[in-house]
C-alpha cells in the first residue's frame, strides 16, 4: 500500500513538472491593441511584396471560403480531431486583426500565438511559416492590413477536451515545434538557398506532402514523403516521387507556375489553388522552388535521358481516334471510355495526357486516379483549362475496377493495387456528398473566382 | 450477349463492345435524340440517363452498360405529347439551333428525379457540364425552372414514382 501511494506520489509530481513545464511555454502576454493602420501609411512597394507573399503562401486558400469576403475565414480545416476553422485575416477591428501590431503578427507566424497570448493551432501551420523573414512579415502585414475590412465572424473550433484547451497547444509545441528563422545552407547556391526557405517556409509544402504523426505533426524523418490533402493524395517530394519521367528543374517551374506539364499532366484538387497562386509570383521564385525541391528528388538541372521516357502515341490530327482493344474487360472500357481524348496525341493543357506519362497511375496509391475517373476534372470557372468528364454515373465499382486494374498493370506496368476496390468505395462515399453541396468538387483554377462563389 | 435496356425496352447488342453508346442508341436503334457534339465527353450534347445518372454517351462504352436502364430523350414523351420538362422547354422556347437541348433536358431530368426541389444554384451547377453556342443558357434555366415547378405542382414529392430507370 505504501509502495502504491509512493508510486501515485511520483506519478502525479511528473505529471505536475510537465504540466509545469507546459504551462511555463504556453504563457505569452497578450499584446497591447494598436490602434488600425490607416492604409495609406503603407508604401504601396510593400504592399505589393506582401500580396506576391501571400500568393506564395497560398494565404486565401484557406482562409477565403466560399460565399464570404476574401480573408475573411471561416472555411472547416479539417483535422483527425475535428474542424479548425481559419481565421478573418481582414483589418477590421472585432473579427479580423485590426487591432494587431505588426510585431503581434510577427509573433503568430514566428511562435503560432495570437496577440492575445492565446496558442493558436498548427492547422495554421506556423511550423513553417517561423521561417520567415522578420521583412517578408513586414510585407505580408502591410498587404493584409490593406485590404478590405470584413466584419464576418468565425466559429469556435469543434475540438474535443483537452485539444480545446489552446494551452495544451503548448505541449505539442515542446514535442514537434522548433521556432525560428530560416538559416540559409552556405553549401548552396543562391537558387537553392531561396527555393528552400519558400517551399520549407511560407510555400509550407510539407503540410500536405509529408505524411503526418498520431498528433497531427509532420513525421520526423519523413520529410516531404508524400501526404494527403481534403481526400487527395499528396505525392512524394522526395527521391520516392512517382512520376514515371523524372521531373527537371524547368518542367517542375513550369509546373508550379501554370498548373501543368506536357510530360507530367495537370494539378488538380487542393494543389490547382496552388499553382494559380504560383501563377502570380516571379518566374525566379518558381525557378528557385523548383531547384530546390528537383534536389530532393536526387537529381541536377539536367534533363532526363530520352531512354527514360515511356513511348508515346503517335500525335493524330482530329480528335476521335479507333484504338485496337487488348484482351479483356478493362481493356474495352479504356478503349470506349478513355482512348477518345488519352490517345488523340493533343498537346496539353487541352489534349489528354498519355496516360504511360501519369504520376496518379504509377502512385502507390490509387486514391487521385479512382477520385478523378469517377468525378472527372472540372472545367475551371472563368478561364480555360483542361476538363475531363467525370465517370461515377456510367461505370459501376467492378467496371472501374476493371479499367483501373487494366491502367495500372498494361499502361503503367506497375504491380497491382491491394485495396483498389475498398478505396473505389471509400471516395464513391465521401465524394457523393462533395460533388452534392458544392457543384463540382474541385476547385476553379483562380482562387478569386473560388472566393467569389 | 450484353442486354441493355432503353426507355423500357430490352436490347440485345450486337456490335463491338467497345462501341460508344451514343453510336448504338443512333444507328442500331435510330433514336436520334441524343447528338454527336464533340465525342470527347466535353458539350453534353450526347446525354442520357442510365440508372438515374445523367452521363455522357459519346465516351461510354456499350460493354460497361450491361443490364442497366436508358433513358433517353424519346422516353420522356413524344412529339404530341411532350414529358413535363419538354413541354417547359417548348413553353420557354428555350431551344435556338437545339443541338444542345436533348442532353440539357436529359441532365435536368436526372437532376430533377433526385431533387425535385432542386435550388436555381444547383441547376446552375448542374448544367455547367453542358454547353450550348447559341447563347440560349438564360432560356434553358428558365424552361428548367419552370419544369420543375410543374412537375411538383402535378405531384407532390412523397407521391411521385420513380419515373428514370423505368422498371426499377
Amino acid at each position: 500500500m505504501a509502495r502504491r501511494s509512493l508510486l501515485v506520489s511520483l506519478a502525479a509530481l511528473v505529471v505536475i513538472g510537465v504540466g509545469g513545464a507546459a504551462a511555463a511555454l504556453a504563457w505569452h502576454p497578450a499584446l497591447p491593441p494598436a490602434e488600425r493602420p490607416a492604409a495609406a501609411s503603407f508604401d504601396p512597394a510593400l504592399v505589393k511584396r506582401g500580396a506576391t507573399l501571400a500568393a506564395l503562401g497560398n494565404c486565401a486558400g484557406c482562409h477565403s471560403a466560399p460565399g464570404r469576403p476574401p480573408l475573411a475565414g471561416g472555411l472547416p480545416v479539417e483535422t483527425p480531431f475535428g474542424a479548425v476553422y481559419a481565421s478573418n485575416i481582414t483589418p477590421d477591428t472585432e473579427a479580423g486583426i485590426g487591432h494587431w501590431s505588426e510585431a503581434a503578427f510577427r509573433r503568430a507566424m514566428r511562435d503560432g500565438v495570437d496577440r492575445d497570448g492565446r496558442n493558436l493551432y498548427p492547422a495554421f501551420p506556423y511550423n513553417h511559416y517561423t521561417l520567415v523573414t522578420d521583412d517578408d512579415d513586414a510585407a505580408l502585414y502591410a498587404y493584409l492590413m490593406t485590404r478590405e475590412a470584413a466584419d464576418s465572424a468565425v466559429p469556435s473550433p469543434a475540438l474535443p477536451f483537452p485539444l480545446n484547451v489552446r494551452a495544451v497547444m503548448a505541449g505539442w509545441n515542446l514535442l514537434f515545434f522548433r521556432p525560428g528563422t530560416y538559416a540559409p545552407d552556405p553549401a548552396r547556391g543562391p537558387d537553392w538557398n531561396r527555393g528552400a526557405y519558400l517551399v520549407e517556409g511560407l510555400g509550407h509544402c510539407g503540410a500536405c506532402h509529408t505524411p503526418h504523426g498520431p498528433l497531427g505533426e509532420e513525421k520526423a524523418g519523413e520529410h516531404l514523403a508524400g501526404g494527403a490533402a481534403e481526400g487527395w493524395t499528396a505525392y512524394a517530394l522526395n527521391g520516392a516521387s512517382p512520376a514515371p519521367v523524372p521531373w527537371t528543374v524547368d518542367a517542375m517551374a513550369l509546373y508550379l507556375r501554370h498548373g501543368w506539364q506536357a510530360e507530367h499532366g495537370v494539378a488538380r484538387g487542393p494543389m490547382a489553388l496552388v499553382t494559380a497562386n504560383l501563377g502570380r509570383v516571379p518566374e525566379a521564385d518558381a525557378r528557385a522552388m523548383a531547384t530546390y525541391l528537383v534536389s530532393l528528388m536526387g537529381r541536377g538541372a539536367e534533363p532526363a535521358p530520352p531512354a527514360a521516357k515511356p513511348g508515346l502515341p503517335p500525335a493524330s490530327a482530329g480528335s476521335q481516334v479507333a484504338v485496337a482493344a487488348g484482351n479483356g474487360r478493362g481493356a474495352a472500357l479504356y478503349a470506349g471510355a478513355c482512348a477518345s481524348c488519352h490517345e488523340a496525341g493533343r498537346a496539353l493543357p487541352y489534349g489528354g495526357l498519355a496516360l504511360a506519362l501519369s504520376t496518379a497511375l504509377h502512385a502507390p496509391d490509387p486514391t487521385n486516379l479512382v477520385v478523378v475517373t469517377l468525378h472527372g476534372l472540372a472545367a475551371p470557372v472563368g478561364a480555360g483549362g483542361p476538363i475531363m468528364p467525370g465517370f461515377a454515373g456510367a461505370l459501376d465499382d467492378d467496371d472501374l475496377a476493371a479499367l483501373l486494374s487494366y491502367l495500372r498493370g498494361d499502361i503503367a506496368k506497375a504491380p497491382a493495387w491491394p485495396d483498389l476496390p475498398a478505396t473505389i468505395r471509400r471516395v464513391r462515399a465521401r465524394d457523393a456528398t462533395l460533388v452534392a453541396s458544392d457543384g463540382t468538387g474541385t476547385a476553379p483554377a483562380d482562387p478569386q473566382v473560388r472566393i467569389a462563389r | 450477349m450484353t442486354t441493355i435496356t432503353v426507355n423500357g425496352s430490352a436490347h440485345e447488342v450486337a456490335v463491338d463492345p467497345t462501341t460508344p453508346l451514343l453510336y448504338w442508341l443512333r444507328d442500331a436503334l435510330g433514336l436520334n435524340g441524343a447528338k454527336y457534339g464533340c465525342g470527347l465527353g466535353q458539350c453534353g450534347a450526347c446525354t442520357v440517363v442510365v440508372e438515374g445518372e445523367a452521363v455522357m454517351s459519346c465516351v461510354v462504352p456499350v460493354v460497361a452498360l450491361d443490364g442497366k436502364h436508358v433513358t433517353t430523350l424519346e422516353g420522356l414523351g413524344t412529339a404530341d405529347a411532350p414529358g413535363p420538362l419538354q413541354r417547359a422547354f417548348i413553353d420557354e422556347q428555350a431551344a435556338q439551333c437545339g443541338f444542345c437541348i436533348p442532353g440539357m433536358i436529359m441532365r435536368a431530368e436526372a437532376l430533377l428525379a433526385r431533387r425535385p426541389d432542386a435550388s436555381d444554384a444547383e441547376i446552375r451547377a448542374t448544367l455547367q457540364t453542358n454547353l450550348c453556342r447559341c447563347g440560349t443558357h438564360m432560356r434553358i434555366l428558365k424552361a428548367v425552372r419552370r419544369g420543375a415547378d410543374a412537375m411538383r405542382a402535378a405531384s407532390p414529392p412523397a407521391a411521385r414514382p420513380v419515373r428514370l430507370g423505368d422498371a426499377r
